[in-house]
């Protein structure tokens, strides 16, 4: 499965936005991302990709552009 | 002996800088003098519960700190076997156990015997061990350092009153010295620290205190003719805030100066609060180590439990809940008291009806304008809003109505 395409689909149906050609925008600092849109992307990410993602100690600065959530999902994965 | 209370005067800095010398030294040269840092810590933790006055406040930090110490290493260990939600909220529970007998001692229930369990900073402790055992939960720690441990409960320059940090972040600097580069630039930013927390919280904070006890006298005396509101308590609640933030945020400013004097780098408590343009950014911005703490321990995983379960289908419903449970944990946090409940109260309505707005402004874009002006418009509102609850949080309506 596309990583890439999945994270963008979960990313485009929690906050409303396609982020396809900004993949590198900050999601938290343009309020794209509140803490309840994060929790949502969590539990998408975690029934989709099959990982288990962490609620408490997100490292923020590991999950704050597409292109970062991309990475940490994969690295998730194993 | 002298007896030093934390940052308290100017003396306490010359003594303190003095003892960090050779730890500041020992960094610089990119070694970190562990033994000296703990021996530091302990004597001017030492120094804070000295004289007869706070003697039976030390003896409740040291048996708080085994108590806390039990638990996560009991915690830890347990996790690393097995995992059960039981055990876990018994844990915890545990760990707050103290602090919530402290406070039902301050709201005058059981008074004599549990208020022997409070000392200076128990309640910033509390968020130190329970946010571990958390983290132990979620297998974001796995191994239990004693040493480690203890150097993270009793880090001195926060022990007060924060800036909150979390162990994971801690650990990460207490175990290595930093870069010689880097520490000089950290050097730097505690000596701006210093300066710009000696003219918050000796300086402004000082006057304001001032006005702010006047301005409560003048309503007091209308309060003493039988009135029920007086103007008076305009100015007391804008006094208060003023007080309240530079003396809080002049604290948080030394705390983080002596931190990075000790190549540790603490979270930042304060980040221009008053210029905030909604309640939410607010939060972002005021006493932010411990919003963060609640957003993070609080907030989302109580959003992640009632979604992942399903037991509330509406998003927005369980956001709302989420927002009031977590302010009203943290009002109770503070005190229980009516003023700090209607406080955490209040707060959480304003986020609630802030993202109602938001939702709303979001459906008629094309209708509402949104310029410099409406921006403006929402600074001062939100503003004035937070000087209207921090009346409240103040207590003297207390004092006012019901002690006159």
């Amino acid at each position: 499965m596309d990583v890439k395409a999945g994270v963008l689909e979960i990313i485009k149906d929690v906050t409303g936005e396609d982020m396809s050609n900004q993949m590198d925008e900050n999601l938290f600092d343009s309020g794209l991302l509140d803490s309840m849109a994060t929790v949502e992307m969590l539990l998408a990410l975690e029934s989709r990709f099959n990982i288990q993602a962490p609620v408490s100690e997100l490292a923020r600065e590991d999950w704050d552009t597409t292109n970062k959530i991309v990475a940490s999902v994969t690295a998730l994965m194993g | 002996m002298p007896n030093l209370q934390p940052y308290a005067d100017p003396n306490y800095f010359v003594y303190l800088l003095l003892a960090l010398v050779p730890l500041a030294v020992g960094l610089y040269f990119g070694k970190r003098f562990v033994t000296y840092e703990v021996l530091v810590s302990l004597a001017f933790i030492f120094l804070i519960f000295d004289d007869k006055s706070h003697s039976g406040q030390g003896l409740a930090l040291i048996i708080y700190s085994i108590w806390q110490f039990l638990l996560v290493w009991g915690y830890i260990t347990y996790r690393k076997k097995q995992n059960t939600g039981m055990v876990f909220y018994a844990t915890a529970a545990l760990s707050i156990l103290p602090i919530f007998l402290v406070r039902l001692s301050g709201a005058g229930i059981f008074h004599a015997q549990l208020s022997l369990l409070g000392f200076l900073g128990i309640s910033y402790l509390t968020f130190r061990s329970i946010g571990m055992i958390i983290e132990a939960r979620d297998g974001a720690v796995k191994d239990f350092h004693p040493v480690m441990f203890l150097r993270f409960m009793l880090f001195m320059p926060t022990l007060s009153s924060g800036p909150i940090d979390r162990y994971s972040r801690f650990a990460k600097d207490a175990a290595v010295a930093p870069e010689r580069e880097h520490y000089i630039d950290l050097l730097g930013k505690a000596v701006k620290n210093l300066f710009l927390g000696f003219a918050y919280k000796f300086i402004i904070a000082h006057y304001a205190e001032m006005t702010y006890h006047y301005f409560q006298g003048m309503a007091m005396s209308d309060a003493h003719h039988g009135m029920l509101l007086s103007w008076w308590l305009i100015p007391v609640a804008y006094s208060y805030g003023m007080y309240l933030f530079f003396d809080f945020a002049g604290y948080s400013l030394f705390a983080l100066a002596i931190s990075y004097v000790m190549g540790i780098e603490s979270p930042i408590n304060f980040n221009k609060p008053y210029g905030a343009k909604n309640i939410k950014e607010f939060w972002n911005r005021w006493h932010m180590s411990l919003s963060f703490w609640f957003r993070d321990f609080v907030f989302m995983r109580f959003v992640f439990l009632f979604l992942k379960h399903k037991w509330i289908k509406n998003r927005n419903t369980v956001s709302t809940l989420a927002y009031f449970v977590n302010m009203l944990v943290m009002g109770f946090w503070h005190g229980l008291t009516w003023y700090y409940i209607l406080y955490g109260f209040m707060h959480g309505a304003a986020l609630a009806g802030n993202d109602v707005w938001i939702r709303f402004k979001r459906k008629h874009k094309d209708k509402i304008p949104h310029n410099k002006f409406t921006e403006g418009f929402a600074v001062v509102l939100t503003f004035h809003f937070v000087m209207l609850t921090f009346l409240v949080f103040c207590g003297f309506l207390d004092t006012f109505w019901f002690h006159r």
